[in-house]
């Protein structure tokens, strides 16, 4: 599998991203600048987390804007796929690439620390290699994770199966205790309707090799592996 | 020619952000205080003598970068 991470400006978690892409699907993915307008032939694209632009105006506004993301939208049309992680996933909905947005916290504050997540469903390919119902150990690391959407597009997101990740309990319940952010229905992270791009606010990257205490998040990139050939 | 933008939550939007305002004024002594909504004031300077134009140029910044429309309203003034 052949893969690409986008750069911007103030991009933190470009490295770890292609430090697990490199390790889990064998091939170092090809870090593109967000000024390129050219991007190479790719399986996939991931955008990554950190805080691109300084967070300027609304986290992901100004990034969705960049030369590279023109490029990212005209493939992703073309069903190439396309993860968005932390500020990745606020870049693809401002971006329009996925419904809602990500608003500020509910408690207002800056979270860093792992919450369990439930896998909606083991769909191709992001999910393929998780059980539907699994219940997984992924950190968060974000001010802006807030999932909203007006209640129209929420229904339309429900009922077409486009949630890939809710905030649970470490027994899979979806309470309201769980739920780190404020997110409506714990929503952590959504697929567009053709389901080949996918945001989530959690960071599986981070998760991804033993000696980080967890590999929760490797099974995402073995799945985007064998899925994407 | 002066545009001045708000950028306000849309109704039925939470706003925490506006409700911490609202709880430190409370802590503060002022009372009296109702719902606090946050918003972003913007101002900008454009090259264009006619309103109309001037407005619909705005506008379209709005639309593509300045709100998220899909939380957020804003208003355009113009400084002539």
């Amino acid at each position: 599998m052949k893969s690409a991470v986008i750069v911007f400006p103030g991009s933190n978690c470009d490295r770890d991203m292609q430090v697990a892409l490199a390790r889990i699907t064998g091939t170092p993915p090809v870090m593109v600048w967000h000024r390129e307008t050219d991007l190479p032939r790719v399986d996939l694209i991931a955008v990554p987390g950190g805080f691109s632009y300084g967070d300027y105006l609304r986290s992901g506004a100004m990034a969705a804007h960049s030369p590279a993301m023109t490029e990212v939208r005209k493939r992703a049309a073309a069903g190439v796929a396309v993860l968005g992680v932390c500020n990745g996933f606020q870049i693809l909905t401002e971006a329009g690439l996925l419904p809602g947005v990500l608003m500020r916290n509910a408690s207002l504050r800056f979270i860093c620390r792992d919450v369990y997540l439930r896998v909606e469903d083991s769909r191709a390919p992001f999910t393929t290699r998780y059980r539907t119902g699994q219940v997984i150990r992924i950190p968060i690391a974000h001010a802006d994770g807030n999932f909203f959407a007006d209640a129209e597009t929420l229904k339309r997101i429900e009922g077409e199966g486009q949630v890939a990740f809710r905030y649970c309990d470490p027994n899979g319940e979806v309470t309201a205790a769980a739920n780190p952010n404020g997110s409506l229905g714990n929503i952590a992270g959504i697929r567009n309707r053709a389901g080949n791009v996918l945001g989530m606010m959690p960071h599986p990257e981070r998760l991804a090799d033993q000696l980080l205490s967890g590999i929760d998040g490797r099974a995402m990139f073995e799945g985007l592996s064998e899925a994407l050939g | 020619m002066r545009a001045r933008v708000h950028v306000t939550l849309k109704r039925g939007v939470l706003d925490p952000q506006g409700k911490a305002i609202g709880n430190a004024l409370k802590s503060l002594g002022f009372s009296g205080v109702g719902d606090v909504r946050q918003g972003k004031y913007i101002e900008l300077e454009i090259d264009e003598t006619d309103a109309t134009r001037a407005r619909a140029r705005v506008g379209e910044m709005c639309e593509k970068l300045l709100a998220n429309t899909v939380i957020e309203d804003y208003q355009i003034d113009l400084d002539q």
